[in-house]
């Protein structure tokens, strides 16, 4: 069976989502992740799914889910890449994941996670501008 | 159908006078045709319709197709020249006169054979006229679906204000058609210019119900589930007591009076400033310029 790779990127947690889900995948996806970052004591963890093109409300739920159950664990999740196909869907389908904070892409979804666990990494690159 | 076919063949060029004289004298737009056309139009005709004419009365017969074609080119091509569809009608129509003229002086002794024959060519004449009106309709209902769309193109238009800022000012009342658009341009957009904040603005709504704040809460919604942020603005008094009175729950949506005040909060939200060029010691911030 194929599983989706968890990569361990300083305190967070990257994982990127290339095939299309099936119910068994998101629920290895969610044991495999809430045992991750209860072993590295992750703070953040990052999901994209800017190759996925198919949501039902399985799938939404799981986001969601993992979303809470990170939370529980002191991790926040950034989902990044939504395509605007299944932005519509999501919200069709009357599902607003409202516990879930997003990017438009890795690199934003990064920032935004840096921004949450306040590394010493992005102390090189403050912003003088920034009120 | 052969007296009538024969003395078309016979006399073709004394009807042609004829129908020609006859369209002058009732449909003639001078403005819109010259002479030479429709001299070369009307012959053209006259020689498709004879010939298809032998098979019998069916206009959708094989022997049929030529003509119908013609009339077909005929009519779109006056269509676009802003003929009316009774004008172009008449083109047949008039034709009737200098037949049944020359159908009079060929048959007068045998009456009853007059009137089959008038009978025939007329009932032919008005199956190729109708035709020309049908091809009309379809015409006019292509061209109202083509300005329909267009009109939807138009009226949700996607602007860049800034790197990363983008605006659609919402024009008309939105129903669930319009919503579709504006929510898949915006967020295609947005995906496109990679912006972080998206700004609906609907000065020129003229009223917002239930539904049209349904539709609005969805798009701000979305375009959150894909990492932007969304302000709405352009909210007229009048249209803030209705949502006040209809208990729409605007909560967890960012709303702004104006558009510049929107774009304000916009780059605050990016780290920028404008700042006046004259006074830039003093680094005051401004939302408009």
């Amino acid at each position: 069976m194929d599983r989706i790779p968890i990569l361990k990127f300083g305190d967070c947690l990257l994982v990127t989502i290339q095939v299309d889900m099936h119910d068994e995948l998101a629920m290895s996806l969610q044991e495999d992740l809430t045992a991750q970052i209860a072993k590295y004591a992750s703070r953040g963890v990052l999901i994209d799914i800017s190759s996925l093109e198919i949501v039902d409300s399985f799938i939404g739920r799981m986001l969601a889910n993992i979303a809470a159950m990170s939370r529980v664990l002191d991790a926040q999740t950034v989902l990044t890449g939504m395509q605007p196909a299944v932005a519509i869907t999501l919200v069709e389908l009357g599902m607003s994941l409202p516990g879930i904070k997003t990017a438009l892409n890795i690199e934003r979804g990064m920032e935004l996670l840096k921004e949450y666990v306040k590394q010493e990494v992005d102390a090189e690159d403050v912003d003088d501008t920034e009120s | 159908m052969s007296a009538f076919q024969q003395l078309v063949r016979s006399n073709e060029s004394g009807i042609l006078t004829g129908w020609i004289h006859e369209m002058s004298s009732t449909t003639r737009r001078s403005d819109l045709m010259d002479d030479a056309d429709l001299k070369q139009q009307a012959a053209e005709f006259l020689r498709l319709f004879t010939d298809a004419a032998q098979s019998g009365s069916d206009v959708q017969a094989q022997e049929f197709a030529a003509t119908r074609e013609f009339l077909k080119a005929i009519a779109k091509s006056r269509m676009e020249q802003g003929f009316s569809p009774v004008e172009t009608a008449m083109f047949v129509l008039s034709l009737k006169q200098p037949v049944f003229n020359a159908l009079k002086d060929a048959l007068k002794a045998n009456a009853s054979e007059l009137v089959t024959e008038i009978w025939l060519s007329g009932d032919l004449l008005d199956k190729l006229a109708m035709l020309t009106v049908d091809i009309a309709i379809v015409f006019r209902e292509q061209t109202i679906s083509r300005q329909q769309e267009e009109m939807l193109e138009l009226s949700t238009p996607v602007v860049k204000l800034w790197d990363g800022v983008l605006a659609l000012p919402l024009i008309g009342t939105l129903d669930s058609a319009r919503t579709q658009v504006v929510m898949e341009s915006l967020l295609t957009a947005i995906v496109e210019t990679n912006s972080q904040v998206a700004i609906i603005d609907i000065t020129g709504v003229p009223t917002v119900d239930t539904l049209v704040a349904q539709h609005l809460i969805k798009t701000i919604t979305a375009a959150r589930l894909m990492g932007a942020d969304c302000y709405l603005s352009g909210i007229r008094p009048a249209i803030a007591q209705t949502i006040v009175h209809l208990g729409i729950d605007l909560i967890d949506v960012q709303t702004k009076a104006k558009l510049s005040d929107a774009f304000a909060v916009a780059l605050q939200r990016l780290g920028k400033t404008v700042v006046s060029i004259k006074t830039s010691a003093s680094h005051a911030p401004k939302g408009r310029e």
